[in-house]
């Protein structure tokens, strides 16, 4: 039987409330969203926290719009209201295709993407997915709020920077028009994490790749981004030679592990692969070929 | 802390530890066994209730998070003395032998049809694949809710308990 230890417990009614919770609680303190990473994890004692700020009542922060030329997602938006909301899936149909293959529909219920990105698993999805989309980070703190570019939201394996007494309210992506992009993984099974994924985000200008957005997970990447192969494409014709060798340098420059989930070989061999098929499927896209 | 929590229509106020899962509290606070506590890592779907409008896995939920919320488990799926169409169905199709995953399986495919009263093979197969079922092969679990989906009209009109209908298992014999 797997049970949190003893833990202190308390309901935030606005955001306000929630910093003024995490202020007086201290670093011991963690929020409390869908807990479909949490909760677990303190279930096996790889998190102990003395005290909990339940935020599931802050539903001003559960939101999917369009405003201002950025599509905006609110921290508590469940896996299953992104996956629902066609307006995110018809700006970037990458964030569609991960939300797909996240865990499993009734896991999607409660699971939300703030609490996704702060668990900061390194084989998480949508981590991949913003790196793509070069997406940005909003941060509340007592004095206000402040913006990290998704890119340097993570500091380690389970690490962000999101400190003590802070709570990331909001993912802010651009709309920019010409653009397409998909997101592309291999599991072991339906609902587990990926072996690989990536997740690309592509802007032509007719022929030529005007920008690249690529975003790796499970493998590796540094920032979860393959920096070098966008570089490569940017200007480049977009060609399949071209998406070939954009994949072979995104799989050089990443560092996957052997794990349970499979050999770092393969998993290099995956991160290749599976940049070439979301490329071509971001690449259809953005011609109106695909959906 | 005290937590009230409407399960089934009825509120139940209960003092409990931070600490509680929502499937603890269902089976050993109130005494509702029908909610099955299985792998405990939010994997294989015998948990699975209705939190306010949506299943969820109870055994990675606080009762807590359920303060002040309501609460849909087995035990409310029949009303007025006749069993919803969904439990019909399973009994129809051969849906289940053990039973350990059935009342999980039932909750998801209820809300599944609430939301698509007429779902492709593959939609009920996407609904349910956060379920595990050891003894089926899900092949009668997916009969038992595409009957479900053609009875569900019929079967919520008041009447006798239904009888013993042919399943399609059985109907292709």
């Amino acid at each position: 039987m797997q049970v949190p230890a003893q833990v202190e417990y308390e309901k935030a009614a606005s955001v306000e409330h929630a910093l003024a919770l995490l202020a007086r609680y201290g670093p011991e303190a963690r929020v409390l969203a869908g807990g479909h990473s949490l909760i677990p994890m303190m279930k096996l004692r790889l998190a102990q926290p003395e005290t909990l700020i339940d935020i599931n009542g802050l539903t001003e922060l559960a939101y999917v719009r369009v405003s201002d030329g950025e599509l905006l997602i609110g921290a508590l938006t469940r896996h299953a209201e992104l996956l629902a909301a066609a307006v995110a899936g018809e700006h970037f149909a990458i964030l569609h295709d991960a939300e797909k293959a996240i865990a499993d529909p009734v896991v999607r219920n409660w699971g939300t993407i703030g609490g996704s990105l702060c668990q900061a698993d390194p084989s998480e999805d949508l981590s991949a997915a913003f790196a793509a989309l070069k997406a940005t980070m909003v941060i509340c703190h007592p004095g206000g709020t402040r913006t990290v570019p998704a890119r340097e939201f993570h500091t380690a394996p389970f690490e962000t920077v999101v400190a003590p007494g802070e709570l990331l309210t909001e993912i802010r992506i651009p709309v920019r028009p010409g653009g397409g992009s998909a997101y592309e993984k291999v599991g072991r099974r339906v609902g587990d994490w990926p072996v690989g994924a990536t997740g690309v985000a592509l802007w032509l200008d007719g022929d030529t790749v005007a920008d690249a957005g690529i975003g790796l997970t499970a493998v590796g990447a540094r920032n979860f981004a393959a920096a070098e192969a966008e570089e490569f494409l940017h200007g480049a014709s977009a060609s399949e030679d071209n998406f070939a060798r954009a994949g072979q340098i995104a799989a050089e420059h990443c560092r996957p592990v052997s794990d349970q989930r499979g050999p770092a070989a393969y998993k290099r061999h995956l991160a290749a692969e599976l940049t070439v098929r979301a490329l071509r499927r971001a690449l259809r896209r953005a011609r109106g070929e695909d959906t | 802390m005290q937590i009230t929590v409407t399960v089934n229509d009825a509120a139940f106020t209960r003092e409990v530890e931070p600490r509680l899962l929502l499937i603890h509290f269902l089976r050993d606070d109130l005494g509702l066994t029908g909610s099955h506590w299985g792998c405990d890592t939010s994997n294989c779907g015998a948990c699975v209730v209705w939190l306010d409008e949506t299943p969820v896995k109870s055994c990675t939920v606080l009762a807590a998070m359920a303060d002040g919320h309501r609460v849909r488990t087995v035990e409310g799926l029949a009303a007025d003395g006749r069993l919803d169409p969904v439990q019909q169905g399973f009994a129809q199709c051969h849906g289940l032998q053990c039973g350990f995953c059935t009342p999980g399986m039932m909750l998801t495919a209820r809300w599944l049809l609430d939301h698509n009263p007429d779902p492709t093979a593959e939609e009920i197969r996407e609904a349910l694949s956060g379920q595990v079922c050891r003894c089926t092969g899900y092949e009668n679990i997916v009969r038992a809710v595409q009957w479900t989906s053609k009875h569900d009209a019929a079967g919520r009109e008041p009447g006798p308990a239904a009888g013993r209908e042919p399943g399609p298992a059985e109907e292709t014999r």
